[in-house]
């Protein structure tokens, strides 16, 4: 019962942060709104004893990527003027229409697999997310994917240096006479 | 109806399938966020909604079924994730330098 009511409450701050990042004005508002989202992803992993990856979750989403998108924030600047004039006639009702019609899609595609789901397990030992488990995995069957990921890592790692290097001249010219 | 039986019978529980309803209304709100929003760095953030919603399926189903192969997919979505983050921040703050904005309307320089 203790589980329903926490999944209950995380549900709805998962929600919550979902619809405040999609509705915000300001993209700050919009960052502190996934954030609270990939929290309340953190808590469900734990719920499905996914300790590991709860903890990869907390450490690489809601640090590493939210710091990087809100240092990005700043620098492009908060204070953008947003426009809210669109330019493809009814983009928002079309765009609602969409969504709303994906849930539909996405519970008549999934309802069979739903009710039929529960197999038998496959691991016969122990189950649960603890480093040990994930990592005697991780390093065993998975490792030349493990390792595919340490060149993709690097590869955009190099791009991204590459692209901060070689960007052409500014258009936005300095007034001639202000500098420092 | 297996599982709602077991579930009046032994009180009711979180079973996967909550989650998995859960993780296709995260998923479909990043998706209208993608197409609603206008500014680049929004639109990047319902991307990772979107993700985060699938990573929980693989999670959940993982738990319903007893095995950990969804959580090292998990983990590999997530190393994606980052360095997809990390290059297309690259290129939106590029894009900053070179135009002076974050909204997607005014970079059509592609169009014909």
């Amino acid at each position: 019962m203790v589980e329903v009511i926490v999944f209950a409450i995380f549900a709805l701050a998962a929600l919550a942060g979902a619809l405040l990042m999609v509705s915000a004005r300001s993209p700050v508002y919009s960052a502190m709104g996934l954030l609270m989202a990939m929290f309340s992803m953190a808590v469900f992993y734990v719920m499905n004893g996914a300790h590991f990856v709860a903890a990869v979750q907390v450490l690489i989403y809601a640090g590493a990527v939210m710091t990087l998108f809100l240092f990005v924030i700043m620098l492009i600047g908060v204070d953008q003027s947003i426009d809210t004039h669109e330019q493809i006639p009814f983009q928002r009702p079309i765009a609602l229409a969409l969504g709303g019609g994906l849930v539909l899609l996405i519970v008549v595609a999934a309802r069979a697999a739903w009710v039929t789901g529960r197999a038998s397990g496959v691991c016969t030992v122990d189950c649960t997310g603890t480093i040990e488990n994930v990592s005697g995995e991780l390093f065993g069957a998975w490792m030349l994917p493990f390792q595919a990921t340490v060149l993709l890592l690097t590869i955009a790692a190099i791009g991204t240096i590459a692209m901060g290097q070689f960007v052409l001249k500014p258009r936005i010219v300095e007034p001639p006479g202000e500098e420092l | 109806m297996p599982l709602l039986a077991q579930a009046a019978g032994s009180g009711i529980t979180v079973e996967p399938h909550w989650y998995m309803a859960l993780a296709a209304v995260l998923f479909a709100i990043g998706a209208a966020g993608l197409l609603l929003r206008r500014n680049a760095l929004v639109m990047f953030m319902s991307i990772e909604l979107m993700l985060n919603a699938v990573n929980l399926t693989f999670v959940a189903v993982d738990a319903g079924i007893g095995s950990l192969e969804g959580q090292i997919s998990v983990l590999f979505v997530m190393v994606v994730a980052a360095a997809e983050v990390t290059v297309g921040l690259a290129i939106i703050v590029a894009v900053f330098r070179k135009r002076a904005t974050a909204s997607m309307d005014e970079l059509s320089g592609l169009k014909g």
